[in-house]
């Protein structure tokens, strides 16, 4: 209870913000249609109005929990209108997108801390890749792809790949390099190889720094997924959701959009969290350090 | 009894190059030292202590000057595992239980399954951690911590065991306990021992050889035979002859610091 009572204290004033956003944001239009209509309007209907606005400026809260119910339990999962189908696509682009993009990290950084030529030559291009706005590389990757041939799923994941990858290979080369000096020392008095050192020292030494950055990286990778999706007009994924919605002004299905690419996030930053806690636990680190 | 020479040191130089410039960490060190002693470096921090014995145990390279341990150079001797050593902190890795820390050099040397649970039940008898191995470090108190990483070299059944001040961290009721067990643990196994210490109390009870060192550049100052006996206990710290031993010592270690300006 200790722990719920603060989040719902937050989650209750940002509702009540936004009810109160909602009503000021959208009262305008409702002033407006009285006046056109030549008669006088009561605050109380304009209270009641901004509620239920068809294409609200900012759709009140329980306008996207409605869509959201709507769009994910009330339709088929099959149906194009299901956002748990367009979540889908999204997802299963994020979930390719971001193995490659950290199996592309891990590989990289293991090449970065054994080599000093890799290390290098290869570091300043990882940081200038992110110096590159996405959303201008994202279309001419979907368009490249697509005239030698490779749509739908790749692409995209393609895209979530080139985000995810740099943090899990920053990560790592801090993970691979922080062992301490007594403990390289150590295995040097073993005289132990370098695969021994890298397997029974770097690796475990690397796990939480992994972790941390897959976190990351999964956020990263769901974003790459959704901006893949815009460029392209594409019909399926919640960024086609978004777009479709900002053509015809539907604002409650971009919201909803929106917030079932937040909670998506949330659930994938917490899956990683709750593995990284579990593969800590069983690597003996005290169980309170472990989160 | 043979008197076999283990580690021989001639005209020994090492200089490090630091921003500052120049520091000469070992100047003209001479020492031997046979198998089976127990042979303390004590002074002053920066008189290199740390530094001869990293070059014993080939973590350090010489700038000038000879040194073989068992015959060879200190790397021929590191690759063929000739030493255990014990660093100032446990050093453990804290994701291994125990037990798998122990066994840690053994699967680096390749030894199988069996041998390996042997010789970790055998050596956590040695240092009174039986029952301890599924335990993991943070479960531990330094000292226990420290006994586990002792047993950890000695696993490797080394002739010799390099020890970097290992109990310099540890309060002195436990450093006193585990003197007496290393003492013990030192006569049932006769091993060579290189022991680092600032503790004038602790080289004096150890040591057959006491090695006392001076600063800038790093030095011998004066080397003080020691043999308080076999079997003795901390009862014997209150001896005139513990006590003629210690003062030595404590001039050695006055005389080298004397040309500073204190």
């Amino acid at each position: 209870m200790k722990r719920v009572a603060p989040i719902f204290t937050v989650v209750a004033a940002i509702i009540a913000i936004w009810y109160v956003a909602a009503v000021f944001l959208n009262a305008p239009f409702e002033r407006d249609q009285a006046e056109r209509a030549g008669r006088p309007i009561a605050f109380s209907e304009i209270l009641q109005r901004t509620m239920v606005q068809e294409r609200p400026i900012l759709p009140a809260p329980h306008q996207v929990a409605a869509e959201l119910w709507d769009t994910t339990v009330t339709k088929k999962i099959t149906s194009k209108r299901s956002l748990v189908y367009h979540a889908w696509i999204t997802l299963s682009a994020t979930l390719l997108g971001f193995v490659m993009g950290t199996v592309l990290g891990i590989v990289l950084a293991v090449g970065i801390v054994h080599s000093s030529v890799l290390d290098k030559s290869l570091m300043p291009w990882i940081i200038t890749s992110q110096t590159i706005p996405i959303l201008a590389i994202a279309p001419m990757i979907i368009v490249v792809l697509s005239s030698v041939g490779v749509t739908g799923l790749l692409p995209k994941a393609l895209i979530s790949t080139y985000l995810s990858f740099f943090p899990v290979a920053v990560g790592m080369v801090k993970g691979l390099r922080s062992p301490e000096a007594m403990h390289l020392d150590l295995m040097k008095t073993y005289s132990a190889s370098r695969s021994n050192v890298f397997w029974k020292l770097r690796v475990p030494a690397s796990m939480p720094y992994l972790f941390t950055s897959m976190k990351v990286a999964v956020a990263a990778s769901l974003v790459g997924a959704i901006v893949g999706e815009l460029p392209t007009g594409a019909v399926a994924g919640l960024g086609a959701r978004l777009l479709a919605g900002s053509y015809y002004g539907q604002t409650v299905q971009i919201w909803s959009a929106l917030f079932a690419a937040a909670i998506m996030a949330a659930l994938l930053v917490t899956l990683i969290g709750m593995l990284g806690t579990w593969v800590n636990r069983r690597m003996g680190v005290r169980p309170e350090a472990a989160r | 009894m043979d008197t076999q020479t283990v580690i021989k040191a001639e005209k020994l130089n090492l200089t490090f190059q630091t921003n500052d410039g120049p520091v000469h960490a070992l100047s003209n060190i001479d020492l031997s030292i046979d198998k089976g002693e127990f042979v303390s470096l004590i002074g002053p921090s920066g008189c290199g202590k740390t530094t001869l014995l990293r070059v014993i145990a080939d973590l350090e390279k010489p700038s000038d000057g000879t040194i073989t341990v068992n015959g060879m150079t200190p790397e021929e001797a590191r690759l063929k595992r000739a030493y255990g050593y014990v660093f100032q902190a446990a050093a453990l890795f804290p994701w291994r239980t125990i037990a798998d820390n122990i066994a840690l050099p053994l699967e680096v040397m390749g030894l199988d399954k069996a041998e390996r649970e042997k010789r970790v039940s055998e050596n956590l008898e040695l240092v009174d951690l039986a029952g301890f191995g599924n335990k993991f470090p943070w479960q531990l108190s330094g000292g226990m911590q420290q006994r586990a990483s002792i047993a950890r070299a000695l696993a490797v059944q080394p002739d010799m065991l390099l020890m970097d001040e290992p109990f310099g961290a540890l309060d002195e009721i436990v450093r006193d306990h585990l003197n007496e067990q290393l003492l013990k643990l030192w006569a049932a196994t006769k091993k060579t021992v290189v022991f680092v210490t600032h503790s004038i109390p602790e080289a004096v009870f150890l040591s057959t050889r006491i090695v006392v060192m001076s600063p800038r550049p790093g030095r011998i100052h004066d080397v003080i035979d020691c043999d308080l006996g076999e079997n003795r206990t901390l009862d014997i710290r209150e001896t005139p002859e513990f006590l003629k031993i210690a003062h030595r010592v404590r001039d050695g270690l006055r005389a080298g610091h004397s040309y500073e300006d204190v």
